[in-house]
């Protein structure tokens, strides 16, 4: 990889003033970043080590209900906090069924935001890709795109963001919480990631030199506890990026959906969140025809960019698996096989 | 640039000096000659260079060196205690489940951050928690056996 | 475990015992010492920069880029690569390949080498690769079946005829009450050995040290040589484990040569060690298949004709041709058989020898099409593949030297519960509601020998040493050879030295086509009956012995001691024999090969029957296998631990196959896309389930001296039609190309 210099700030302060100059990446645990690096598809001159910065790795609940997670608190480590998993199973489930453990026991909390789509035209320096050099073009529009993007593409991008952990996190209304020169700021984590359009390289709200410090979940989060799951489909039983996920989260009385979420992955250049599901899902029975049109609906607008039309499908699949599991209750314990349709069976439903 | 990392590595202190784009797996094979842990990819798909962290298990190919400062670092060699095998080393060689080996110090690495979490771990739980571990010979299932053997001993222990 | 034919009566019991390989403790500590482990002092780094165009030239590099960057030592492109004593574009010997080393601006392939850059530090020779920024005149990539130029070729595989057959096809067909033609495709493959090729280079004048892991020892030597215009001997090549090899590391690549001449331009010693991306396509691969088969049946579910044609991708500039449709020479019994092959040429590396080249591809997709075959029928797949069941090899009529495959169907499908399998497709789910199918397939793989040499001293305190150029890739052969070697000498392993590994050995042949255990082997049995005939010669000639006058027949050699053979109250130990003759040591030497009589009169196959239990959930397509049960019969296990081992990891091959691997090429580049462990799917441990081997008992007097068959790659045949056919018993959708995708299943399901 290209040779940088490393810096070690002590403080917020000092990262951000480091940062300011361009050509600086922010290095947290690298799982992804030092990928790109060494496959030269990222070449910057510095980079700013934020794994030491003081404060950022707390999962606190906060006076109001909800939850501050802080920027560098691990993967796994989030998963295994047993207060957080309980309040938040879908979290813990989506974080669990992705990658291996030993990149969940490195990559952290900001760094999953951060991650970089893994289109292989992308990680290419070779190939053209808009998003990582502007104006280029997008060799995967007319290359191999079976995984690509159905929804929120452009002619300039069918990139999707791969992480399974956004997934539920949008799906919550999650807040990003974010630091940079110019002070503090929020941004909601389904508007954090940008969809190509006009600017594929433009793929997150952060500005040059800002940070994620933290993720903040609603306080009205935790009520989905006991009827919500996360359903990933791959080509592996484990260690593959999706090709389509949902994250599912009921809140039921009396047999009728008081408030439902939806949310797939795999599919988009963030992960994507459906209103319109949710709506029609909200005072339905927990039918299966029900979920099949919130599906449907949640696919409205999906179309093939390439050679993945069967995504479309298999988003659609996904998303009702995850509503029926949602509704027959989230298991008191984590699959040994987070995120699988084949995982064996593991505890009682209902984790009420 | 070049910079003095100071670490502490199976036990014992060590220092080193490197540049910034020098990766810590390169750094133990390269500067202090502990060639157990291999590069398979170089991109923490398939575990061979699988080291604990300050007891936490990573891919050291994807760890910068001098983001080892301070740190503890266990690696294969640190396992056995003298000439007396870990009972997974142990139970590796009983069962078969290492063929050429390269991962096998990665996997033995890995296993053993596994049973100190969960000492008592389904098949389905080995099998995930090692999905991170690429073994092209393929001992799949015999290393199940073997990380399962080793588990009941150590239980017993 | 099953006790094998009782070796000759010379010899202890110590081959057939289910020993721990001696290597363990070395690999389970980190103290084995690899390849990219050796660190010589003052060594230097090279890394190759690779092509990134599939076909044209290179017009231009920033070689003055690379030079300045500091810790570059030297760029070697086709401007000043310094000269060979062999042309890259000519192939050598039997196994040597046309190689890329710089010889031309020319691109053949997307992973081509088209430069060389040695630096102080790795990540030094990295950038100054990414510095040369080269640009190309690039030709339109042709790496599909459409685009690439189709030909006949002269031979398939190593040397193997196009056209195999015997019996009439058309009249066979014509005379069928049923005909079915049924169509394959596999994709690339690529070997991905978890160590990733490396060399370490060391000249000490027209001497050569190499640390390289190598299936095929002192061939390489003399191939390295070739090339360098030194003799083979000058070369010491140290390959004492190989992280895997699978057929990709037997013959050098053009890598290692610049990597050998940058250490003698330099006079440093210097490392190379390939990335994992650098492994899709320098190093060889099993190419794509299209395959057709044609088969005619009588009203018994009989085959009257079986027509296996296999088209083949290879390179531009190289010919290897998959001999896949070798798989239906020898397995099924038909009065007309013919296997016939043609080639396409792609922009792509040149493939090679893939753990069961040939038998791979065509047992995925004769195992298929004999399902097929059974369905159209209404029979069993596995009373179908009885009623066809080959007592002689069908196109030569001759005997197999052995043949239990009988006795592995019943086993088999005993152990898995084959009798209550319903006929009929999507009959059975799990408690889970998944869709559960079960399938099966044949195994078989040949028994090929390759020349191997041994040598074995018995020593002045009664143990010994063992000598041969074995080459031990995970296999065992530090184990199993040593096994061999110790029996032949009446000794146990433990009294037995064991020197392999490096070339000032022995020639012990290659470590490949499942023979090394059956060549070496031989060698080192011979050589240890010789240098225990050549103890008996003395004992038998003392009259101070014991064993005077007994002849050197007419002892027997046990735990270090030698008993006459008709009275064992006679027996003297080795060292004493060796101490009345005032001897330090007693030499024996010894060879292994195939006798060509044997392989005149015999069929000489390996087989078995593999059964796998496959879930796939019913509305998302993604799939599982749940269980897997393979039988095999390959003659004498020298170690059935080791042996269970290779049988496993075959098996695990065949799944992957079926289910994970394909190399995928962007059309218009000809890149490769998934060109490293993220995008190219292996298995990983949670796609495997609980399986077993079951070894079958087979005494095997003719084909060769131990009995040995091999058990290298026959796993892996019989699996992915196993697979795929449980695919189909579970869904109904029939699958025609690997790795079988949620895709292609979705349609079948709700």
């Amino acid at each position: 990889m290209k040779s940088f210099d490393y810096i070690r700030p002590a403080s917020i302060a000092e990262a951000i003033a480091a940062a300011a100059e361009p050509g600086t990446a922010y290095l947290a645990a690298g799982t992804n970043l030092l990928d790109l690096m060494k496959g030269g598809a990222s070449r910057p001159d510095r980079l700013v080590d934020i794994t030491r910065l003081p404060g950022l790795d707390g999962v606190d609940r906060l006076d109001d209900g909800a939850m501050r997670i802080g920027t560098m608190v691990r993967n796994a480590d989030l998963a295994h906090d047993p207060a957080f998993a309980r309040a938040y199973p879908v979290v813990a489930e989506a974080l669990l069924s992705g990658a291996s453990a030993q990149l969940r026991n490195a990559a952290t909390v900001g760094g999953n935001l951060m991650q970089k789509t893994r289109c292989s035209y992308f990680a290419d320096p070779a190939a053209a890709c808009n998003r990582r050099s502007p104006g280029a073009g997008c060799d995967a529009r007319q290359g191999e795109n079976r995984s690509h993007a159905i929804l929120g593409w452009s002619e300039n991008c069918i990139a999707t963001h791969p992480s399974d952990f956004c997934v539920p996190l949008a799906a919550l209304g999650a807040v990003v919480e974010i630091a940079g020169p110019a002070g503090s700021r929020e941004v909601a984590l389904e508007d954090f990631h940008l969809l190509p359009d006009e600017t594929p390289e433009r793929e997150t709200a952060l500005e040059r030199g800002e940070l994620v410090t933290a993720i903040r979940l609603p306080p009205d989060a935790a009520g989905f506890a006991a009827h919500s799951r996360y359903m990933k489909l791959r080509e592996r039983t484990s260690f593959a990026f999706a090709l389509v996920s949902a994250a599912a989260f009921l809140k039921v009385e009396d047999g009728i959906i008081t408030e439902a979420r939806l949310a797939l992955g795999g599919v988009a250049a963030r992960p994507w969140r459906s209103k319109v599901a949710e709506e029609l899902l909200k005072g339905a029975a927990l039918e299966r025809r029900t979920f099949a049109e919130a599906a449907t609906a949640a696919l409205a607008e999906a179309r093939p960019s390439g050679d993945n039309a069967v995504k479309i499908e298999l988003a659609r699949r996904i998303s009702i698996r995850a509503l029926l599991l949602a509704a027959a209750g989230t298991p008191s314990r984590l699959p040994a096989l987070p995120g699988s349709p084949l995982s064996s069976q593991y505890g009682d439903l209902a984790n009420a | 640039m070049s910079v003095t990392v100071s670490t502490t590595v199976n036990g014992d202190s060590v220092d080193f000096v490197c540049a910034p784009d020098e990766t810590l797996l390169d750094a133990l094979r390269g500067r202090l000659g502990l060639t157990g842990a291999k590069e398979g990819c170089g991109t923490g798909d398939c575990g061979a260079c699988s080291v604990t962290l300050n007891g936490r298990l990573v891919c050291s190919c994807l760890v910068l060196a001098v983001e080892a400062e301070g740190q503890e670092i266990a690696t294969v060699e640190g396992m056995a205690a003298g000439e007396t095998l870990h009972p997974l080393q142990r139970a590796f060689i009983d069962h078969a489940a290492l063929q050429c080996g390269i991962c096998t110090p990665g996997i033995l690495v890995a296993a053993k951050a596994l049973l100190e979490k969960t000492p008592d771990p389904s098949d389905e739980e080995v099998r995930y928690w090692l999905a991170g571990n690429l073994c092209r010979c393929t001992g799949y299932d015999k290393i199940v056996r073997a990380v399962q053997a080793a588990a009941a001993e150590m239980r017993r222990a | 475990m099953p006790d094998t034919l009782p070796f000759p009566p010379r010899m202890g019991s110590n081959a057939g015992q289910p020993l721990s390989r001696r290597d363990g403790p070395l690999k389970v500590t980190g103290a084995a010492t690899f390849a990219a482990d050796n660190h010589p002092e003052g060594m230097l780094y090279a890394v190759p920069a690779t092509a990134a165009i599939a076909r044209g030239r290179v017009t231009g590099m920033n070689v003055a880029a690379a030079r300045a960057h500091p810790g570059v030592v030297e760029v070697y492109t086709p401007a000043n690569r310094p000269p060979l004593m062999h042309d890259p574009d000519e192939k050598l010997g039997l196994f040597g390949m046309r190689m890329e080393a710089l010889q031309n601006d020319s691109v053949r392939y997307a992973g081509q080498p088209i430069a060389f850059v040695v630096a102080e530090t790795l990540e030094a020779a990295t950038e100054g690769a990414a510095l040369l920024a080269p640009e190309y005149a690039a030709e339109p990539a042709r790496v599909t079946a459409e685009t690439g130029e189709r030909y006949t070729p002269e031979r398939v595989g190593f040397g193997g005829p196009l056209s195999v057959g015997a019996g009439d096809i058309e009249a066979g067909l014509a005379a069928a009450a049923h005909r079915l033609e049924t169509r394959f495709e596999t994709p690339d493959q690529y070997h991905n050995a978890m160590e990733p090729h490396a060399l370490v280079a060391q000249w000490d004048g027209d001497k050569l040290t190499l640390d390289t892991p190598n299936q095929a020892i002192v061939m390489a030597c003399g191939l390295f040589a070739a090339y360098f215009g030194i003799p083979a001997e000058n070369i010491h090549l140290r390959s004492p484990f190989l992280g895997g090899g699978f057929g990709s590391k037997a013959v050098p690549t053009g890598a290692q040569i610049l990597t050998i001449l940058a250490a003698r331009e330099l006079g440093r010693p210097v490392k190379l060690a390939l990335t994992r991306q650098q492994m899709f396509g320098p190093v060889g691969h099993r190419a794509r298949t299209w395959q057709t088969l044609r088969m005619g049946l009588d009203g018994a579910g009989k085959l009257t004709a079986l027509h296996h044609h296999s088209t083949g991708a290879t390179s531009s500039f190289d010919d290897f041709i998959e001999p896949a449709a070798a798989a239906s020479r020898t397995l099924y019994a038909s009065p007309a058989i013919l296997t016939t092959h043609d080639g396409i040429r792609l922009d792509t590396g040149t493939p090679g020898a893939m753990r069961a080249p040939g038998e791979a591809s065509g047992s995925a997709a004769l195992e298929v099409a004999i399902d097929e075959a059974a369905e159209v029928c209404g029979m069993n797949p596995l009373a179908f593949r009885l009623a066809n069941y080959a007592e002689v090899e069908p196109i030569t009529g001759k005997p197999y030297s052995s043949k239990a495959l009988r006795e592995c169907y019943e086993a088999g499908a005993k152990a898995f519960g084959w009798a209550s399998r319903p006929l009929a497709p999507r009959q059975m789910r799990d408690e889970a509601g998944m869709l559960t199918g079960w399938g099966m397939g044949t195994a078989v793989f040949h028994c090929p020998m390759f020349p191997a040499s041994a040598e074995a001293v018995i020593r002045a305190d009664g143990t010994a040493v063992i000598r041969t150029s074995g080459a031990d890739m995970g296999q065992g052969a530090w184990t199993a050879l040593a096994q061999i070697g110790a029996a032949a000498l009446g000794l146990d392993p433990d009294q037995v030295e064991f020197e392999s590994g490096h070339s000032h050995l022995p020639d012990a042949g290659v470590a490949g086509g499942s023979g090394h255990t059956a060549s070496a082997g031989q060698a080192l049995h011979n050589a240890g009956e010789d240098a225990v005939a050549r103890l008996a010669e003395l004992a038998s000639t003392d009259p101070a012995s014991p064993l005077y006058g007994t002849g050197n027949a007419g002892v027997l050699a046990r735990r270090g001691r030698l008993y006459a053979r008709d009275d064992e109250s006679r027996s003297e130990s080795y060292a004493e024999i060796l101490a009345r003759a005032g001897k330090p040591q007693v030499e024996g030497t010894g060879k292994g090969a195939r006798d060509p009589a044997s392989a005149e009169t015999y069929a000489l196959q390996a087989h078995g029957a593999v059964f796998a239990e496959v879930k796939v959930d019913p509305e998302l397509g993604q799939m599982r296998v749940s269980r897997m049960i393979g039988a095999f019969a390959a003659g004498r296990i020298i170690n059935p631990k080791l042996a269970r081992s290779q049988y496993l990891g075959g098996m695990i091959w065949g799944l992957s196959f079926a289910l994970h691997e394909e190399a995928i090429h962007d059309r218009r580049t000809g890149r490769i896309v998934n060109a490293d462990f993220a995008g190219y799917h292996v298995p990983v441990n949670a796609d495997v389930p609980e399986m077993e081997a079951i070894m079958i008992h087979e005494d095997d007097p003719h084909v060769n001296v131990l009995g040995v068959k091999g058990v290298g790659e026959i796993g892996i045949t019989g699996s992915v039609g196993a697979v795929a056919n449980a695919i189909w018993h579970a869904t109904g959708f029939r699958p025609h190309r690997f790795p079988v995708r949620i895709e292609d299943v979705l349609p079948s399901l709700s």
